[in-house]
């Protein structure tokens, strides 16, 4: 089990609103669930472990609760997959721009 | 005593919240029922001209370069009639410290907030403005929490807005993340209250008074560079703040006789508070699910009074589709060796097409460009849109349909644009004006407002009200 200490950088997660409680007019999809929220600290517990009730500060200094989800949360978004789709585009412009015709 | 938290009892504080965070006394510019005084709000809460440019110029904001596309515009005069085809330019705002032209935006909002002696800036946004503000925010030693709409309730993120929140917390801002849904804004009055920072809307006068030196400076550097104004300027069209703040600096440039034309993404048939569907668009910002009912109702944003009001100022406005827009950012790179966020090509896919319905001669100006990078690219938000179930097909873009495919254009000929009727935005603004203010008879200040806030005139306002059974 990961256990963070007090001052790690971590994440946490809550509930804004449960579906009950959500506005009257939001699409029945999204009635149906949850309005969720993440925020990122420092821990401010001295010890917890992954989906303990905590406390952090964030970057800025405000103190906000909810439940450890991640220890040294990270960016993993990145450039993605290959595209196939796209390689033709760069090809048949310098080609068009060459003298090729554009087909009608 | 501690304050009622629940939805109800926050929602109903909004005015009393909002007046604090923006300190503006919107009251003083309600004239009738309908009716405020637009020019009047900007002159006496924004910022002029000068002080503006003076404002931006500390913080390394504004005086973008303008470039000739020289090959794009080979290409479109090889697709056009004999004799059309005209020269395509861009403004490249992404060379701005943030990385977009909401730099401009952020500039005025966190100037004033700092000089109001606020301690920070909140601001709720998942595109560009959220950096713009984390970034003013830094130079200026004020803290930042930036809101964003970011997930699904599978947890899943557009990477897009994963890569806004990346480069805000890169700046020092707190970023708050949520789940889809209207309510953000609950979260958002919470956060006001309870911090007592400034809300920076991009609605403010301050936002639009930004965007003033963007339209100014387009003047300029046309009449040093080519002795004259251009003749059709293409805005991306969400909020209407961009294309507001444009044609306002153009105006105060003299350069009245630009046409103005407003492009968005069109995303028909996806509603934007969905859960299911959040994640089966691959813009999240200048698309039609923003552009048409900010359009037809401004007053629908984060203040009493929006000061961006898009209708008063579009000559014509244009939808392109997703496919389209990737297609041509992927040309921008090829062809002209800029590699430059999506979002921010969705006027030059209008661009490439309008170019080709203009004479050789005319001069077509993209006013914006926007940073890529991780999670901001077409590679990332294909590839993402193909993991959450979209097409991705090499076909005709007329056959797209937005939430199932997206239509790369086989050949670029078949890129075009495609006309909303002004006509009837602006009859659904006037028919919004009145299911809100539930007013049963328009008085004489409101119709001259209408018109002027339309860009119609006094006959056009009367036709709709009588066809609405309006009094006037």
């Amino acid at each position: 089990m990961k256990i963070a200490k007090k001052g790690d950088w971590v994440r946490i997660h809550n509930v804004v609103l449960n579906p009950e409680e959500r506005a009257p007019k939001v699409p029945d999809d999204t009635k149906k669930v949850p309005l969720e929220m993440w925020v990122k600290g420092f821990l401010l517990n001295d010890e917890a472990k992954i989906g303990d009730e905590v406390e952090i500060e964030t970057y800025i200094g405000r103190k906000v609760k909810g439940k450890l989800i991640e220890i040294n949360p990270y960016y993993d978004h990145d450039f993605g997959k290959c595209v196939p789709e796209l390689l033709y585009i760069g090809k048949q412009l310098r080609s068009f721009l060459e003298g090729g015709e554009v087909n009608e | 005593m501690s304050k009622d938290m629940s939805y109800r009892a926050v929602m109903e504080r909004k005015n009393e919240i909002m007046k604090k965070a923006v300190g503006i006394d919107y009251e003083k510019f309600e004239t009738d029922s309908i009716a405020f005084n637009y020019e009047k709000m900007m002159r006496e809460t924004g910022y002029t001209l000068s002080e503006m440019q003076k404002i931006q110029a500390e913080v390394g904001v504004g005086n973008t370069p303008i470039y000739e596309l020289k090959n794009l515009t080979k290409l479109a005069r090889k697709l056009a009639p004999k004799g059309k085809g005209a020269r395509i330019f861009i403004k490249d705002e992404a060379a701005n410290p943030s990385g977009s032209y909401k730099a401009r935006r952020a500039s005025a909002s966190v100037y004033h907030a700092k000089k109001k002696g606020y301690k920070g800036v909140i601001a709720a946004t998942s595109g560009n403005y959220g950096a713009a503000v984390a970034s003013q925010a830094a130079m200026r030693g004020l803290k930042c929490i930036i809101v964003q709409e970011c997930y699904d309730s599978r947890g899943i993120g557009q990477p897009e807005i994963i890569e806004k929140a990346r480069k805000c917390e890169a700046y020092g801002a707190e970023v708050v993340q949520l789940t889809v849904g209207p309510e953000l804004f609950y979260t958002f009055l919470k956060l006001l209250e309870e911090t007592g920072y400034f809300n920076a809307s991009l609605y403010t006068p301050y936002g639009i008074a930004g965007v003033e030196t963007l339209g100014y400076e387009i003047a300029m550097q046309f009449r040093e560079k080519e002795g004259r104004d251009p003749d059709v300027v293409v805005a991306t069209n969400a909020g209407g703040g961009n294309l507001t703040g444009t044609a306002r600096g153009l105006i105060k440039a003299g350069a009245t006789e630009v046409k103005i034309v407003g492009a968005s993404v069109n995303l028909k048939g996806l509603h934007m508070a969905s859960d299911t569907q959040f994640n089966r668009k691959s813009f999240t910002t200048g698309h039609t699910g923003f552009g048409i009912p900010f359009a037809t109702w401004p007053d629908r944003s984060d203040v009493p009074r929006s000061a961006a009001r898009s209708l008063r100022y579009m000559d014509r406005y244009v939808t392109v589709n997703q496919g389209e827009v990737f297609y041509i950012t992927e040309a921008l790179a090829q062809l002209e060796g800029l590699e430059r966020g999506p979002a921010g090509n969705t006027s030059l896919a209008a661009a490439f097409a309008l170019a080709q319905e203009l004479d050789e001669d005319k001069m077509i100006l993209v006013q914006e460009t926007e940073y890529t990078g991780a999670g901001k690219h077409i590679q990332p938000q294909l590839s993402f849109a193909k993991e959450n179930g979209i097409e991705v097909i090499v076909g005709n873009p007329d056959e797209e349909v937005p939430g199932k495919n997206i239509i790369l254009p086989k050949e670029p000929n078949l890129i075009k644009v495609r006309d909303i009727d002004l006509n009837k935005i602006k009859k659904s603004y006037i028919k919004n004006c009145i299911k809100h203010t539930k007013v049963d008879k328009v008085s004489e200040t409101d119709l001259k407002f209408l018109a002027e806030d339309t860009n119609s005139s006094e006959d056009f306002v009367i036709k709709v009200l009588n066809e609405l059974d309006i009094k006037y």
